[in-house]
């Protein structure tokens, strides 16, 4: 049945659209939440992993005999016996021709990167596992190592995978336009090669993850820090061989996921088959040491980029070559990551061709998967640099080359030269915003200031728009996705007017406890504090496709507002039939925030919203072809994605002689369409901020020659706290979009997306009149040092 | 439990303390503030079989200034020393520096003294040590011993001290009245370790020359640095810009940096040139001031 949804307004109603305090904090904030580490059932086992050191190497044998006879020590599991426990790991994406070697959640006779686990120990107590894990005794025969992708292609190199010739996993084309023909026309070809190196996640809760199998029925239940509990439950039951019927997937309290908790590990498999096998519950915490090994990495490709550029700086056609080091196997969404740069490569920009090639390489390191942006802080980092690097060359203004590049705001619906339809946006409006802001000319006359007195001034520009909403089921499964886009939810009424909010999203630090409450006060017109919201339990919340993406809102939301109008019609029936009026007569309206019925012309004739719910439950005096009880649920499956857009300006100042960066502002005009609650949207931009902020100037995997992890550490993996960051001045554009009732976007990743290539901008921006054309990141201080000390020396500067 | 397994006592007198060391020798670790000690041990990267917890003996928490010496107890926390009024008063630059170790929550259970004996390279404690030529004082088997910090740091993470000895307590002789004093680094984030850090501490004349000019370095090699050629080139000298130059020169050839992930040995060895220059200069502007903070 095909719902009669009008648009939400953009502007604030009672509730939506609204600051209201966060339901989740008075828990989270008191340490009263409950996480999977929290949890302690009767009888639990532990966990301990053995892990490899090496990043290549055969594995010799297997020495478990000294673990076994340990005090407290159950269980000793390695790669011999695993493929009795369980199915190979699921890749859950394809691409034509896409090499996915089958790998198992422990190694069988082969470790490729260091940290891959190479047996379980399973025991009385964590201590008892740990010790145990160390008195396993592997051996290894060392094979060569291969980290630099560039290298794994070529001949000769050592192989990941025998059967995977010069280490390539994939190839993916994507190209549109006439891309001859634009760098035939060119002026100028401008090119770039970048690297955007591989980040660690680093939630503050670690995963973790406690199995209960009942030792009768074998009815397994997961508790999983995780951001896909329905993902886990569609893939988990086949692995083990349980009927999907009898398992349960709950994800509780879970301290953010950034990507990396969309995912299934080894050990989730693991737990849960150990569980089965011995008839107790087993858990496993992952020690932070852990997760920089043994959770996926984000990002790391290098990009060749080339721009056909004419002389007055418009963008022609942008041809590049893409390579995603992908690290050792594929975990859940890999393959897939790499190829959402290409699709997003045009940007805010009207560029008429493109022509990429991606190629996802094999290296003996850590998998890559999603990280925060999930491929699109790739595709905006290369094309903001790019736009920079333009500007730079014809020596035009960086704002100006933009502006003669954008989509303009009467263009959408706009068909990008990638395939995708983008559907609102107004990219000028949200510079022109952030322009009156920052007073550019007057920061352009101070930056000629500060450098007659040697003081290095510079601003940065970024404007972006990247991809949220996943996903239109049809078009997802097109893409290669191995399941759908839908999301589903379930509003129920009590008889005491009181109502829940079931929902498929499954949030780990966004706030789908306050938003969805609401947008349900709001349409029912009940108080926000009477509606409570459950997820992340497939045994409450059966239907659902999770949160990642920045697809809640968009998706879940939009469930969540259509099945709140489902279940308003239904109560509208009942109430006309109470009024004795037709349907069409009787008219919503809420009153003193509270939802009722009225027939049209008299409002004195009405019922509450809560003396419908109460009718529908007696089911006394119901129409005959209205079910009784106050539950609706939808399934909605979105259209098109959702296209967020913004526009960022960073101020540093460069230290010339310690190399030292210093965000002097950071002003963020973001446009996530219509806003379900401002202050979750803030929380949102300034989360995406400070990790934006942490790749550009702070945050790297390093790996040496050898494959050895050198940031195995908070130490040493330098994750920013609040005192290495700006204030930010944030402010936002409101373009609602067309594609859902709600009018919104998301705004989960668009700091991130935005904020990377705005600070390296402003720092190239301070240093380009020495000759210093790009730094790779993070620009640490050594790094940065060092380039103005190579620019100086081979003589490259303009005066001041 | 993370660490391996470990034998625990937890004396209170530095006597029986000194006993259980002697008893158990190089099987055991003293465990003072556990900023350090613990990482490792749950990293598995220290394996005692006895670790001797010190924090019952209450005797050692204090902070005293005595005899031209601020004395600072074994168990005085990091954050004492940073709150205390005799420090800020008498000792501005250890305050200064001590605010640079770490965050609040790990100044509230380390301890200054067990900062020194760890003897971390790139630490700020050793540094301010050495500045101040001071010394820690030990109690063994045979009795007490001041070990000045000359001949307390060998290498990285290795000190003199013996595996039967207890540091009982700090000794930071006071600068002299009126010098002026600056602490700075360049560390990777707030609350790192230096990649490099410097202070300095200036005495000066009448017509703002230096009388006496001390420069310590913390990150540049295997121990703090004193880099004597650089200080004796500042005495008598105003800090023009050509002295600072031949200064920040002294100070690169004093010192061996290494190469890591964080900075290159050649970015350590520059900017360790220009921080002496930095703090040299704000020590002699407050040198200038009567050497008030
Ligand atoms: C997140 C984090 C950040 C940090 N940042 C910094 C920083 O920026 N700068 C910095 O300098 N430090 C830093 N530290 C380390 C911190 O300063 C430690 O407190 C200090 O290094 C050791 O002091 P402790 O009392 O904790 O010693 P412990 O950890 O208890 O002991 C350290 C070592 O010294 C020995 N020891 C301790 N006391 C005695 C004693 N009285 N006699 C004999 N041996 C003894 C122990 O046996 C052990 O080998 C940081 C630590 C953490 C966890």
């Amino acid at each position: 049945m095909a719902l009669p949804i009008e648009p939400r307004p953009a502007q604030p109603g009672r509730v939506l659209g609204r600051v209201v305090r966060r339901k989740e904090d008075p828990r989270l904030i008191t340490g009263t939440g409950s996480y999977v580490d929290d949890l302690r059932l009767p009888g639990m086992l532990h966990m301990a992993v053995v892990r490899s050191p090496h990043a290549h190497a055969r594995i010799t044998g297997i020495d478990t005999g000294r673990a076994r006879s340990m005090p407290g020590v159950r269980a000793v599991i390695t790669g011999e016996e695993v493929k009795d426990l369980c199915g190979p790991m699921p890749v859950g994406w394809s691409l034509q021709g896409l090499k996915a070697p089958v790998k198992y959640p422990l190694a069988l006779d082969r470790v490729r990167h260091v940290g891959e686990a190479v047996a379980v120990v399973v025991a009385e107590s964590p201590a008892a596992a740990a010790d145990g894990a160390e008195a396993v005794q592997v051996g290894y025969e060392p094979l060569p190592a291969v980290t630099d992708p560039e290298a794994a292609m070529q001949d000769g190199s050592p192989l990941v995978w025998d059967d995977v010739p010069n280490n390539i996993a994939a190839r993916f084309p994507l190209s549109g336009g006439d891309i001859e023909d634009a760098f035939r026309k060119a002026d100028r070809v401008v090119k770039l090669r970048l690297v955007n190196q591989r980040l660690v996640p680093v939630p503050m809760e670690p995963r973790g993850v406690v199995a209960q199998a009942h030792p009768i029925s074998g009815e397994l239940t997961l508790w999983s820090s995780t951001q896909i509990p329905h993902i886990l439950h569609a893939l988990l039951p086949g692995l083990l061989n349980v009927p999907e019927t009898r398992v349960r997937i709950v994800a509780p309290d879970v301290g953010g996921g950034f990507g990396c908790k969309l995912n299934l590990y080894a050990e989730e498999i693991l737990a849960g088959a150990l569980s089965l096998k011995l008839g107790r519950p087993v858990k496993w915490i992952e020690r932070r040491s852990e997760h920089f090994m043994a959770t996926i990495h984000g990002r790391d490709q290098i990009n060749h980029v080339e721009a056909a550029v004419s002389g007055d700086g418009r963008i022609l056609g942008i041809r590049a070559r893409i390579i995603a080091d992908i690290g050792a196997y594929h975990q859940l969404l890999t393959p897939a990551i790499p190829t959402f740069t290409p699709f997003m490569m045009s940007g805010v920009y009207a560029i008429p061709a493109l022509d990429v090639e991606v190629i996802e390489v094999f290296t003996n390191k850590t998998p890559t998967d999603a990280y925060r942006g999930a491929g699109r802080p790739e595709a905006t980092y290369l094309l903001e640099r790019l736009v920079d690097t333009v500007a730079r060359e014809l020596g035009l203004d960086p704002v100006e080359v933009r502006r003669r590049n954008f989509i303009k705001a009467d263009q959408f619906p706009y068909n990008t030269v990638s395939g995708l339809t983008y559907d609102s946006g107004d990219y000028e409006g949200a510079l022109n915003k952030l322009l009156e802001k920052i007073d550019y000319e007057g920061f352009r006359r101070q930056q000629q200031e500060a450098r007659q007195q040697g003081r290095l001034l510079g601003i940065g520009f970024s404007t972006y728009v990247e991809i949220c909403g996943l996903a239109p089921s049809r078009i997802w499964g097109a893409l290669g996705a191995g399941i759908g886009g839908w999301e589903s939810a379930t509003v129920r009424i009590s008889p005491a007017g009181r109502v829940t909010v079931v929902t498929g999203t499954s949030p780990h630090g966004q706030g789908h406890q306050t938003s969805w409450s609401q947008i349900v006060a709001e349409t029912l017109g009940v108080n926000y504090e009477d509606v409570e919201v459950l997820h992340g339990d497939t045994a409450v919340a059966p239907h659902g496709l999770d949160t990642y993406g920045s697809r809640s809102a968009a998706v879940g939301g939009t469930a969540v507002y259509m099945a709140s109008v489902k279940l308003r019609e239904k109560a509208r029936r009942i109430a006309a039939h109470v009024l004795e009026a037709t349907v069409d007569d009787v008219e919503f309206q809420v009153v003193d925030g509270q939802g009722r019925f009225h027939v049209k012309g008299a409002p004195q004739r009405h019922v509450t919203l809560a003396q419908v719910a109460a009718a529908a439950f007696t089911a006394h005096n119901l129409p005959d072809d209205v079910e009784p009880g106050m539950e609706a649920t939808v399934f909605y499956d979105p259209t098109n994605f959702t296209y967020p857009f913004g526009a960022h300006a960073c101020i540093v100042e460069v230290d010339p002689e310690d190399g030292r960066v210093k965000i002097l502002r950071y002003v963020a005009v973001d446009d996530c369409g219509n806003v379900i609650n401002p202050q979750l949207v803030e929380g949102q931009v300034h989360g995406g901020l400070a990790q934006g902020i942490a790749q550009a100037l702070y945050e790297g995997v390093v790996y040496d020659e050898q494959g050895q992890l050198l940031t195995a550490s908070l130490t040493d993996y330098a994750v920013p706290t609040a005192a290495d960051l700006p204030s930010f001045e944030t402010d936002r554009t409101v373009t609602p979009s067309p594609t859902n009732p709600l009018g919104v976007k998301g705004v989960g990743e668009a700091g991130t997306i935005g904020s990377t290539p705005c600070v390296v901008n402003a720092v190239i921006d301070a240093l380009a009149h020495l000759g210093v054309r790009h730094i790779d990141m993070p620009l640490r201080p050594s790094r940065v040092w060092a380039a103005i000390q190579q620019a100086k020396a081979s003589g490259g500067g303009q005066p001041a | 439990m993370k660490p391996p397994r470990f034998r625990y006592f937890a004396p209170t007198s530095v006597d029986e303390a000194v006993e259980l060391l002697s008893t158990h020798a190089d099987a055991a670790k003293v465990l003072a503030g556990g900023q350090s000690l613990v990482p490792m041990l749950n990293l598995r990267l220290a394996r005692p079989e006895v670790l001797v917890d010190i924090n019952r003996i209450e005797s050692l928490s204090y902070l005293r200034v005595e005899d031209g010496h601020l004395a600072v107890g074994a168990l005085a926390r990091h954050r004492m020393v940073e709150k205390a009024p005799e420090v800020a008063a008498r000792v501005p630059v250890l305050q200064e520096a001590v605010r640079h170790v770490g965050h609040v929550q790990i100044r509230n259970r380390g301890t200054v003294t067990g900062s020194i004996v760890h003897a971390d390279p790139s630490a700020e404690m050793p540094a301010v040590l050495a500045l101040l030529d001071g010394s820690v004082r030990v109690v063994g088997p045979s009795g007490t011993r001041d070990i000045p910090w000359q001949e307390l740091f060998l290498t990285y993470f290795t000190t003199t001290l013996g595996p039967d000895e207890l540091a009982v307590e700090t000794r930071f002789p006071l600068p002299p009245a009126g010098a002026g004093w600056s602490f700075m680094e360049v560390a990777r984030r707030h609350g790192d370790f230096a990649l490099v850090a410097v202070a300095a501490l200036v005495t000066a004349d009448e017509t703002g020359r230096v009388k006496e000019a001390r420069l310590s370095l913390a990150g540049v090699g295997g121990t703090p640095v004193r880099p004597e050629r650089a200080e004796a080139l500042l005495a008598g000298q105003a800090l023009e810009d050509d002295v600072l130059a031949a200064v920040a020169d002294a100070v690169r050839e004093a010192i061996e940096p290494e190469s890591d992930i964080h900075a290159s040995a050649e970015y350590r060895r520059h900017v360790a040139g220009v921080l002496a220059g930095r703090a040299l200069r704000a020590a002699m502007e407050r040198a200038r001031r009567g050497g008030e903070g």
